[in-house]
């Protein structure tokens, strides 16, 4: 035990100086791992830098000369053609609505399987799980017949009704392992107070697992702001489509050039980054503890 | 106890019924018309296992899961193989030499791609691929290497394996981060053990790292796996399944036979056997999910 104690002062009094002199391998792994950034960062820098490069200037330099000036003709005009207030506004109103849905149903679930130990909760976990990793595809007919049936087909109700059982299903999976190792003392206290389920439930469970749907909100808003295969299939109208579906299809239109289709691509990327930006803690911390849980 | 009890199950009404509606409801329904003749409108006709036998006798169905699996090449053994070791390099390497901010920051530039909708990821891709304005063929000419310049998307010979690039790219950073985060788990005494006891990087790297990471391991193989199976965005964009069908996949196949071509019977069908694997596979999750914590 003492000399496990010691090692760390050892180790970092003598690595700096002898690696830096004695280890080029040091220098190799950072450049092999900068090189590895570029090739994915890259991408998505060469979009950016055509995004604001005029057709003149693409087509006598190429697509990775620096831009001579500042050109936001290209996005402007492709965000009035395609309306895209009106897409960027649909995938927001969806996405929260989802999220927040999305979260309330899987805490509904969550608290009768995780809490409750309702009979039967493996199945009904095995269902929840099963239910998120089916294939859209196996769904998409019927929902899509069912959706016209009820006058519901081309809106985004019908879509909002989707994910958030989808994402539920995830969220109820996730979030019952959470609650089956709820503190019991915290329960018997509230019940010793008087406090009913529904009390317990919004008064002392949620607020105590509140870290973990705030990694739940985070994965549903972004998930459902990505989704592409069944808003395809449901929001035809123009005036009802999301982000992706409305990039998406617009990729085989002919009228697209080279900068068009990377001010379409910077403007379809832009949210993304926004939102990873804001809740890049919660997703790194998220991503596993939500996978392993 | 089962008064108890009782009271919470009111609680599972709503998630019920609400999967009742959206999940088992269509998913019966689609098993149903797998066994029908129908375009959409009017009633399914009964036809028993026509579709199934149709569909395996169909070269274009086989041509869409041999796809699939070079697909799942692409998308989950490359990312986790190379997430592993670049998780391992990041943390136990990078991390310690140079600090953990630098580590993050990599981290973080690995994972963008997975932040992108797969629809930006597509156009993204297809103009970077495209033969005339493409940056890739560019790139190649302003470097002389313009003889390798290709059709990227547009040759049936090549079209698959750059739409495998383009997963391998966007997949690279799921496997990293999820390792990184499974490593923070280890006791940093394990590593201070080995290293006394003169251990190399690479016995480090197998007896403790490999080993205290298996959960994460079973979880981004099998998940990855199922997303590859998915896959629909992607190939919409990038090649719409051709061309000549060399990058058709199940989904995209689904898709046509649904909406395109008024097959209802048929793509439901291609999607109830594409379930079937998913479903197998899911349950081959749990049991090893299962497995490695008893052994923990």
């Amino acid at each position: 035990m003492t000399v496990v104690k010691e090692a760390p002062p050892a180790v970092s009094q003598q690595a700096p100086s002898a690696l830096r002199h004695r280890n080029p391998l040091r220098w190799a792994v950072l450049v092999a791992l900068l090189v590895l950034l570029l090739l994915l960062v890259g991408p998505l820098l060469v979009i950016a830098v055509n995004a604001v490069k005029s057709p003149a200037d693409y087509a006598a330099n190429g697509p990775l000369s620096i831009p001579g000036s500042l050109y936001w003709d290209g996005i402007v005009d492709f965000w009035n053609r395609v309306n895209f207030g009106q897409k960027l506004l649909n995938s927001f109103v969806t996405a929260l609505v989802v999220a927040v849905l999305g979260v309330v149903l899987s805490i509904l679930n969550a608290y009768a399987l995780g809490i409750g130990r309702v009979k039967g909760r493996v199945w009904f976990l095995v269902f929840f799980l099963v239910a998120n990793l089916l294939p859209q595809e196996v769904l998409v007919y019927p929902l899509y017949y069912i959706s016209k049936e009820v006058g519901l087909y081309d809106s985004l109700f019908a879509i909002i009704i989707i994910f958030t059982v989808i994402q539920s299903a995830f969220g109820t999976y996730l979030l019952t392992s959470v609650y089956t190792e709820f503190p019991r003392e915290l329960l018997d206290a509230a019940s010793v107070d008087g406090a009913g389920k529904w009390r317990t439930l919004w008064r002392v469970v949620v607020p105590v697992s509140g870290p973990t749907l705030a990694v739940l909100f985070t994965f549903f808003f972004i998930w459902t702001w990505n989704e592409f295969f069944l808003p395809l299939v449901f929001l035809v109208s123009n005036d009802n489509q999301t982000v992706p579906v409305a990039l998406g299809v617009l990729q085989g239109d002919r009228m697209m050039d080279a900068t068009t289709t990377s001010a379409s691509a910077l403007i379809g990327i832009l949210p993304a980054i926004l939102f990873f930006l804001i809740f890049q803690r919660t997703l790194t911390r998220g991503i596993a503890a939500g996978a392993i849980k | 106890m089962a008064g108890r009890n009782r009271g919470y199950a009111l609680y599972l009404i709503p998630g019920v019924l609400a999967s009742l509606l959206v999940i088992v409801v269509p998913l019966v329904m689609t098993v149903y018309v797998s066994f029908t003749k129908w375009t959409g409108v009017g009633d399914p006709r009964w036809v028993g296992f026509d579709n199934y036998t149709r569909l395996f006798g169909d070269t274009l169905f086989w041509q869409s899961f041999g796809n699939i699996g070079l697909l799942v090449f692409a998308m989950a053994i490359i990312p986790t193989l190379l997430g592993l070791v670049l998780a391992a390099v990041l943390f136990d390497y990078v991390g310690k030499k140079f600090g953990d901010r630098w580590a993050g920051l990599f981290r973080s530039g690995y994972y963008l791609p997975q932040v992108i909708p797969v629809a930006v990821t597509g156009i993204i891709w297809s103009w970077i691929l495209h033969p005339s304005y493409g940056a890739l063929n560019r790139i190649l000419e302003a470097v002389g290497l313009g003889g390798l310049a290709k059709n990227w998307l547009g040759d049936p010979d090549y079209a698959l394996y750059s739409v495998m690039l383009v997963m391998i790219w966007f997949q690279i950073g799921y496997p990293v981060v999820m390792f990184m985060s499974g490593l923070s788990r280890i006791d940093p005494s394990l590593y201070e053990a080995a290293d006394l006891d003169g251990a190399t990087w690479w016995q480090r790297f197998r007896k403790i790292t490999v080993h205290m990471i298996r959960p994460e391991f079973y979880v981004v193989l099998i998940t990855t796996t199922i997303a590859a199976l998915k896959i629909f965005g992607q190939v919409f964009v990038l090649t719409k399944g051709g061309p000549s069908n060399s990058t058709l996949v199940p989904s995209y196949f689904a898709y046509k036979n649904f909406f395109e071509k008024a097959q209802v019977g048929y793509g439901s069908a291609i999607s109830t056997v594409l379930t079937v694997l998913i479903v197998a596979l899911a349950f081959l999750f749990l049991r090893l999910q299962h497995r490695s914590e008893e052994l923990r």
